[in-house]
């Protein structure tokens, strides 16, 4: 038998009966449906808000940028969050006893986050589509395009996920990785078009994964005229696969050598001092 | 069906095992040989190094210094198929909490199907006396069934060798009973090798054959449950009563002082005991010698004998 074939496939499923058990855990399933409810929610009042004569409201406008969004979001908070989490409840020392666990216990992580995000874009993509007026969703080259940013989004932001996860080693310091994903979506035209910043700002802007997965989303959704409003006033098919590409690559290259330095690192008393700081501090 | 044995060698070889955090010297030079088969435990105050000792073996932490052959193989570099012969139970396991207990236990046994065939998991369930939680969430275990699940997950793969570290703490007498009698059939049928820490000096000598009292990184008694509480005491008790009133002698010759007392009794002694000094009692006189400095080879008899007469 193959053991890493084995490990992966193991990995596979431990990834489906996880994704099974959040959706059977309430506060699972309301921790995925709130955040995204109230986002609608929002968005749906912006529906009469006009962005400087555009052809559909801001609200339609924002629509696809926050699938974008929730993919970089959910991708990487989801990865580090239950890296920091697993870590205190002893779940990743556990897969660490075990022959392969880790590389399952990490296939795992990635496959149910691929299905929660993915499940997450196409329920927002359907409430979009029935509650938005003004998106143009109804040819196969515009599904083709939807899949391409959803998947290149995954591939370039769970290995970022998994080096972030990796480097924070507590769940208090969560805030180190949230907050700065914060000012990210400020700055990348999320709930505005990044057009309206100053260019110093959408410089850093488009640096990050974020601004891409926005605009590619809105690429895939928005009429072909809604280009206008977009930096340069074209959607930059190229440049978005490109960017998002060099972001998998570099953490694709930084990922595997920072799991093996905290799976070195996970031991009895590593997870012992870990909660008795926690306990310490709250 | 358990592993083939791999090597004939001992199951845990440690020479000249050294490890240090920044200037402090917690092991300082250790020696264990643990043949494999049957029970050893590992004693010592909080602080002595046992759960660094065990997780140096379990290939947790790199060491400072020495050498550690574990099933034949260094820790530092044991791959998957030595992990897939070792069986790891922690002090306290909160992990995959949201699991069903036998959709656990079954995932996990998937691991070792490449090394070894694993339990299933209601034949395992049953083994440890889960079979009733098998569909509850592991979070809602109690603390002893969560123990016990901690265990199924230890030998699920049948493994050579497994690590006990405190696995009965919080137990009911009840479950730690039943705990006990789990361990035994263990080694008794499938011939593991068992290594546990423990603070019960009663479970060390109920499950162990071999007790390695550790204090300040080194091993200061290493032998049988009744060989360290003789060497810790060279009197005995005995209590008789006699005439309706109790007798007690203290003797260094317990059954000669005894064969005597009944020949010339003409029948009056009833009641006859004899008490030695408890594990209990050479474990804290060990480990007091120990603290107070003087635990150099062959002092440390003395120390427990004047600190059991006091």
């Amino acid at each position: 038998m193959n053991t890493t074939l084995h490990e992966y496939r193991t990995g596979w499923k431990r990834g489906l009966i996880e994704t099974r058990i959040s959706a059977t855990t309430l506060g699972d399933v309301l921790g995925f449906f709130l955040p995204t409810a109230i986002a609608i929610t929002v968005l749906f009042f912006l529906r009469g808000a006009d962005f400087e004569g555009a052809p559909v409201s801001l609200g339609s406008m924002n629509m696809p940028s926050l699938i974008g969004m929730n993919i970089v979001f959910g991708g990487i908070m989801g990865i580090v969050g239950t890296l920091a989490m697993d870590r205190t409840n002893g779940t990743l020392l556990r897969a660490k006893s075990m022959p392969g666990g880790m590389t399952g216990y990490l296939v795992g992580q990635m496959v149910s986050t691929a299905l929660y995000v993915t499940v997450g874009a196409v329920m927002l993509l359907a409430v979009g589509l029935a509650l938005f007026e003004g998106l143009d969703f109804a040819s196969p080259d515009r599904w083709l395009l939807f899949i391409a940013v959803l998947v290149m989004g995954i591939v370039s932001v769970f290995p970022m996920g998994a080096v972030l996860g990796a480097l924070i080693d507590n769940p208090r310091n969560m805030g180190l990785v949230m907050f700065p994903i914060m000012a990210m979506v400020a700055i990348s035209g999320i709930f505005y078009p990044i057009a309206a910043l100053p260019s110093w700002l959408q410089g850093i802007g488009q640096v990050f994964p974020m601004y891409w997965m926005g605009l590619g989303m809105r690429h895939a959704l928005l009429p072909e005229s809604m280009a206008a409003v977009e930096i340069g006033g074209e959607w930059r098919t190229l440049t978005m696969f490109a960017v998002l590409a060099l972001w998998a690559v570099v953490s694709m290259a930084l990922a595997p050598r920072l799991l093996r330095r905290m799976s070195r690192r996970e031991s009895g008393s590593a997870v012992a001092a870990r909660r008795a700081d926690l306990q310490r501090d709250w | 069906m358990g592993h083939p044995p791999t090597s004939d060698g001992p199951a845990i070889a440690v020479s000249d095992l050294r490890m240090r955090y920044g200037d402090k010297d917690v092991l300082t030079g250790l020696d264990l040989r643990i043949e494999a088969g049957g029970v050893t435990a590992l004693l010592g105050p909080n602080g002595a190094g046992k759960t660094t000792t065990i997780e140096i073996l379990e290939g947790f932490r790199a060491r400072s210094g020495g050498d550690v052959q574990v099933l034949g193989v260094d820790p530092a570099h044991g791959g998957e198929a030595w992990r897939a012969r070792l069986g790891v139970v922690l002090q306290e396991w909160r992990d995959n909490g949201k699991w069903k207990v036998r959709d656990l236990v079954g995932h996990f046994a998937e691991y070792y199907r490449p090394y070894a065939e694993p339990y299933g998991a209601d034949e395992l369930l049953d083994v440890v006396g889960l079979a009733e939680q098998a569909g509850q969430r592991v979070r809602t275990l109690s603390g002893g069934q969560r123990r016990r699940l901690d265990v199924a997950l230890g030998i699920i793969g049948r493994p050579a060798l497994l690590f006990l570290d405190e696995p009965t703490t919080g137990f009911d007498p009840h479950a730690r009973r039943e705990f006990h009698e789990l361990i035994h059939r263990l080694t008794d049928l499938d011939g593991t090798t068992i290594l546990l820490t423990t603070h019960d000096l009663g479970e060390a000598e109920k499950l162990a054959e071999r007790i390695v009292i550790l204090a300040g990184g080194r091993i200061i008694a290493d032998g049988s449950p009744d060989q360290l509480a003789r060497a810790a005491s060279t009197t005995a008790e005995v209590k008789w009563v006699q005439d309706g009133a109790l007798q007690v002698h203290a003797t260094e010759d317990a059954t000669g002082f005894v064969r005597k007392l009944l020949a010339t009794d003409e029948g009056a002694v009833t009641d006859l005991q004899v008490h030695r000094a408890s594990l209990e009692d050479a474990y804290l006189g060990l480990v007091a010698a120990f603290e107070s400095g003087t635990a150099e080879a062959g002092q440390a008899e003395k120390a427990v004998d004047s600190f059991l007469t006091n």
